[in-house]
């Protein structure tokens, strides 16, 4: 079981959410069930987010980070978007990126703020282990 | 731009001024409790006591995130710009095994609340049962000291053992649906005891009436008025809530009621009773603390010892350990 907590005893919190029109939300609640049993607490906001109910949820949830789930293509457009906002926002929380993303289009949402891109073979270690890496507590 | 070592009085100055996300750390660190967390109930009781918290219980599947939602948008309304806004409280079952959660209550309330208005917190039981989490009335006191009125309080909905929020709420709202099981089980839930109003929800569906009815015979049936108490008949609101059906009914309810425990001094009874059980609380959770360093002292050991070899009693041991504290 991998450690799902900020380092203490004090489980993290993620948001994880799906933003616009994608309507493919299996994937995001398998990762959701895999990082409750890895101990964190999963703040589920779902389908058809905006940034702005995103960030609105970041703010009173005290996110330790956000989570997103992108199938349709929309990541290069999408994923930035989320970025700059959590700045706009003055957050300094990593957002996550967890899809069918191309190599290269990983490394272009990297170099764009983007903490960290997951795939479809993503293990629970691997998503805790980019979210842990990702969060300065 | 960080809040996170940031002094604490600092954070809690700016949720005051209307800084959400100061607001949600707020909540963090009474969640985490410890030294940050006392000194938040200091700064924040002297500001508290002024908003009327209501709870929210009843099976899952009943609709409580959606009436939460409704009911907060309707109180927004109502209660205009004489407060900062609704304060939502959602909580949700920790996994005993991992203590991870999955908060899903926000879903069903994003959009139907004004979301500049309404501050909602998911929050899950860590390890507490009853349906509460233990940061529950902190909570509270943070959302009631920076003006958020009235503070709605979503419980877990395991069924049958949610009755603290009774002890927490002002004012407790008791959902079901119908076909939720007939009296017997409402009787055995102690629904009765802590309902102040019932929710009939769903109620386009078949069997509503039914449920209606059988809430209005047991009403009926548990009324045994305490000599000197005044009496309150829990009124039943039939809603979808989905559909916003019955909502502004609800919230009516909720405003008689405030009325009636002011009218009544049953208010400041509640919460006279509501301090003093966290009080108790406390001095639990401060001797055990006591009790615990003590037994794993070299001196706790050596009583262990007696214990073993049948000199001493556990009782007694106990009584020896705590000696100067029960003079």
């Amino acid at each position: 079981m991998s450690d799902g907590t900020t380092g203490g005893d004090e489980p993290l919190r993620v948001i994880l959410a799906k933003l616009g029109l994608d309507g493919h939300d299996r994937g995001l609640k398998v990762v959701a069930r895999m990082l409750r049993d890895a101990g964190v607490e999963v703040i589920y906001l779902g389908l058809r987010q905006t940034t702005d109910t995103i960030i609105n949820a970041a703010e009173q949830e005290d996110a330790d980070a956000i989570g997103l789930s992108m199938h349709n293509a929309g990541h290069l457009t999408l994923a930035p978007r989320m970025v700059d906002a959590v700045k706009d926002a003055g957050l300094d929380i990593p957002v996550i990126v967890g899809g069918i993303i191309p190599e290269e289009d990983a490394i272009e949402l990297s170099e764009k703020g983007v903490a960290a891109v997951l795939g479809p073979g993503a293990s629970t270690e691997d998503v805790i282990g980019a979210i842990r890496n990702s969060v300065t507590t | 731009m960080s809040l996170r070592g940031v002094p604490t009085a600092e954070v809690f100055q700016r949720a005051v001024d209307g800084e959400r996300r100061a607001l949600g750390r707020l909540l963090t660190l009474v969640e985490r409790g410890g030294a940050a967390g006392d000194e938040i109930a200091e700064i924040s009781h002297p500001k508290a006591g002024r908003c009327h918290v209501v709870g929210l219980t009843g099976a899952p599947g009943a609709g409580k995130s959606t009436i939460t939602g409704r009911l907060a948008a309707a109180a927004g309304v109502a209660t205009g710009d004489s407060h900062r806004g609704v304060g939502v409280v959602a909580i949700d079952p920790s996994s005993p095994i991992t203590g991870g959660a999955i908060l899903g209550d926000r879903i069903r309330m994003d959009e139907v609340i004004d979301r500049e208005g309404t501050f909602v917190r998911s929050m899950a039981t860590r390890g507490s049962s009853g349906g509460l989490a233990l940061a529950v009335p902190g909570a509270i006191r943070v959302l009631d000291s920076v003006d958020y009125n009235p503070v709605i309080i979503e419980t877990v909905g395991v069924g049958q053992v949610e009755v603290d929020i009774a002890g927490t709420a002002d004012t407790t709202i008791v959902v079901v649906t119908p076909g939720w099981g007939d009296a017997v089980q409402a009787n055995k839930a102690g629904l009765l005891e802590v309902a102040d109003i019932f929710v009939v929800n769903k109620a386009e569906r078949p069997g509503a009436a039914d449920a209606r009815r059988d809430l209005e015979l047991m009403l009926d049936l548990g009324a045994h008025p305490e000599p000197g108490k005044p009496i309150w008949r829990a009124p039943i609101v039939m809603t979808t809530a989905t559909d916003g059906i019955g909502i502004d009914d609800l919230w009516s309810e909720v405003e008689n009621h405030r009325e009636w425990l002011t009218e009544t001094g049953e208010l400041n009874a509640r919460r006279q009773s509501r301090d003093r059980f966290e009080m108790l609380g406390r001095i639990d959770e401060l001797l055990g603390a006591i009790g615990r360093a003590r037994a794993q002292s070299p001196v706790g050991e050596q009583l262990l010892k007696r214990v073993e070899s049948r000199e001493l009693s556990p009782t007694a041991a106990a009584a020896e350990l705590l000696a100067d504290l029960l003079e």
